[in-house]
């Protein structure tokens, strides 16, 4: 092949790269990377008068002098309550994870072990509420935990009948938590049921064959098999419950509240934007940290046992 | 002897079951109350329309159906044709740098999303309404679309667009006769994705709306805020059966997105 030839493919190449890459890749930088590096210098500067933020530099007799501070980060520290809020959220989230896999272990395993006719609509049944509006499903549970409600007039005849105080669930971590377990529970199913399908079964007849009971076939074999499933869904539920505002914000009360209530504050109500800056790059800190974990720990060496 | 492999266990059907309960029984609580005659939403008192009428001569509600739709028509055409870009580049090129823009906004919380851009929209003195919407939501959505285009890509025949190419087709003639019609179920499905999440997003638009620009979404927010009405049943309702019928077109076309 003639070298113009080659350089003129090669033109070409560079030319679709660019065509290609270019317009998304600008239009995340502003609208992605942009705003997060615009975050990140805004937790090192003043806030406004009026909320929003103080002019970054100032220009006097003796030139430009910066107006940049640490305080906004020093105040994370100042007191406890941001940290210990930080870390009661991390809780609910752990909570919240570890009631998905839970409840998301026997629905995945009975849709992996059905016939392959019914898998698809089995699949389907799990996937459909998870379509209904994030707010739908949130005011469901504000109905079915009002006070006035039936969950709560039955719970609390039981405890009058022993003698104990009526309780609410309206507005407390309970209610916090079932919430939060039931806007997420599908997204631990659907990558612990990918999983569990490709499971060779001939494994677990071998292990009945040599005499291992069902218990044992399950903690020996499809557990510990199914472990890169349930890290991907523990990051997809972890992550997005860890940020959450709504919730709390509908379900919690002020005991329920968690730290993406705080970072709303900030930027909505009190608008000291430097301190919801500060709050808003620790979660984005704690994010990137999980993710990468969830990457090492999902990476194809842990996930090619077991397949078919 | 009976497999255990082969079958669920009557452990595992009962505990399947009531999973999907859990998953169910709220809301059918929220559309069985859409029909009933009474304020509070505690006990059966008989059927009625009534609080679909209501909401229909309710004019903020019907505005901000209004914007959810123009919004989600927009973001998910401008979101199509971008993350179809990103795909095919990511596929083609290998990009890291693209991958991770593209799957950066997908990682995040939306909190981080929402107030990160509010943040840069009060900076550059933009005003807050359906256009800033409309910026944050392409940016969470062309990931998905990329990403359905990707997965569309990986499981073609390569030595299809080889075979052009041997029997003489241009790069362009290859790609736009043979690639891009392999990739339309793909190319629709992201773009179909993309229209569902930006109409029920709450979170990023939550930051990035101003006055008048209300969606569907921060409409019940704040209807939900003040009092829990029957009208929010209702409304709750029609947009599930709405989510129901793109969800059913979505699947007639690319059952494999779903599955995603």
């Amino acid at each position: 092949m003639s070298t113009f030839f080659t350089a003129a493919l090669n033109r070409a190449e560079r030319l679709s790269r660019i065509l290609l890459s270019l317009p998304p890749g600008l239009y995340l930088l502003l609208f992605f990377a942009v705003p997060s590096l615009m975050m990140l210098f805004a937790s090192f500067r003043f806030s406004g008068e009026y909320g929003g933020l103080a002019p970054w530099y100032y220009i006097d007799d003796g030139g430009i002098t910066l107006d940049l501070t640490l305080e906004n980060w020093q105040r994370l520290f100042e007191t406890d309550i941001y940290l210990s809020l930080l870390i009661k959220s991390l809780a609910y989230a752990l909570v919240t994870t570890l009631i998905c896999v839970l409840m998301a272990y026997p629905i995945a395993l009975m849709i992996a072990r059905s016939q392959k006719r019914y898998r698809d609509l089995l699949l389907l049944l799990v996937i459909l509420p998870f379509w209904s509006n994030f707010l739908v499903r949130i005011y469901a549970w504000m109905i079915i935990f009002s006070p006035q409600g039936a969950l709560t007039a039955a719970l609390n005849a039981v405890t009058s009948s022993f003698g104990l105080e009526p309780i609410s669930l309206m507005f407390s971590s309970t209610a916090v938590i079932v919430c939060l377990v039931y806007v997420h529970l599908p997204f631990m199913i659907l990558p612990l049921y990918a999983n569990l399908e490709k499971h060779d079964h001939r494994l677990l007849d071998a292990a009945q064959d040599l005499g291992a009971n069902r218990f044992q076939c399950f903690w020996l074999i499809t557990w510990p098999l199914s472990l890169p499933g349930i890290y991907a869904g523990a990051v997809l539920v972890f992550i997005p419950s860890l940020g959450i505002f709504a919730i709390p914000d509908l379900l919690g009360g002020t005991d329920g509240i968690m730290i993406g209530n705080v970072i709303k504050q900030q930027f909505v109500e009190s608008r000291d934007w430097p301190f919801g800056s500060v709050l808003s790059l620790v979660l984005t800190a704690i994010t990137l940290v999980l993710v990468l974990v969830a990457a090492k720990l999902g990476s194809p060496a842990g996930e090619n046992n077991g397949k078919k | 002897m009976a497999r255990n492999s082969a079958y669920p266990s009557k452990f595992l059907i009962a505990a399947g079951s009531l999973v999907y309960l859990f998953l169910y029984v709220p809301l059918a609580v929220v559309v069985l109350f859409s029909f009933n005659d009474s304020k509070l939403n505690a006990e059966w008192v008989g059927f009625t329309w009534k609080w679909y009428h209501k909401l229909f001569q309710n004019g903020d509600i019907l505005h901000a159906a209004a914007n959810s739709l123009i919004i989600a028509t927009i973001s998910a055409l401008l979101a199509t044709v971008l993350g179809t870009l990103a795909g095919l580049s990511i596929y083609r090129f290998r990009q890291k740098w693209l991958s991770a823009l593209v799957l950066g906004p997908i990682a995040m919380p939306d909190i981080l999303i929402g107030v990160s851009l509010l943040l840069m929209f009060i900076l550059f003195n933009a005003t807050l309404g359906m256009t800033s919407i409309i910026l944050a939501h392409v940016s969470f959505c062309i990931g998905f679309v990329a990403l359905a285009v990707q997965s569309r890509l990986s499981g073609m025949d390569q030595s299809l667009v080889e075979a052009a190419r041997d029997l003489g087709a241009t790069p362009l003639q290859a790609f736009r006769l043979v690639t891009l019609p392999l990739l339309k179920p793909g190319i629709i499905a992201g773009g179909m994705m993309a229209f569902t999440l930006s109409i029920d997003d709450f979170v990023i638009t939550f930051f990035t709306a101003g006055v008048g620009s209300s969606t569907l979404p921060l409409e019940i927010y704040s209807m939900v805020k003040i009092a829990v009405t029957p009208e929010v049943n209702a409304v709750s309702t029609l947009l599930m059966l709405v989510t129901l019928v793109l969800i059913t077109a979505l699947s007639r076309i690319s059952p494999m997105v779903l599955r995603n």
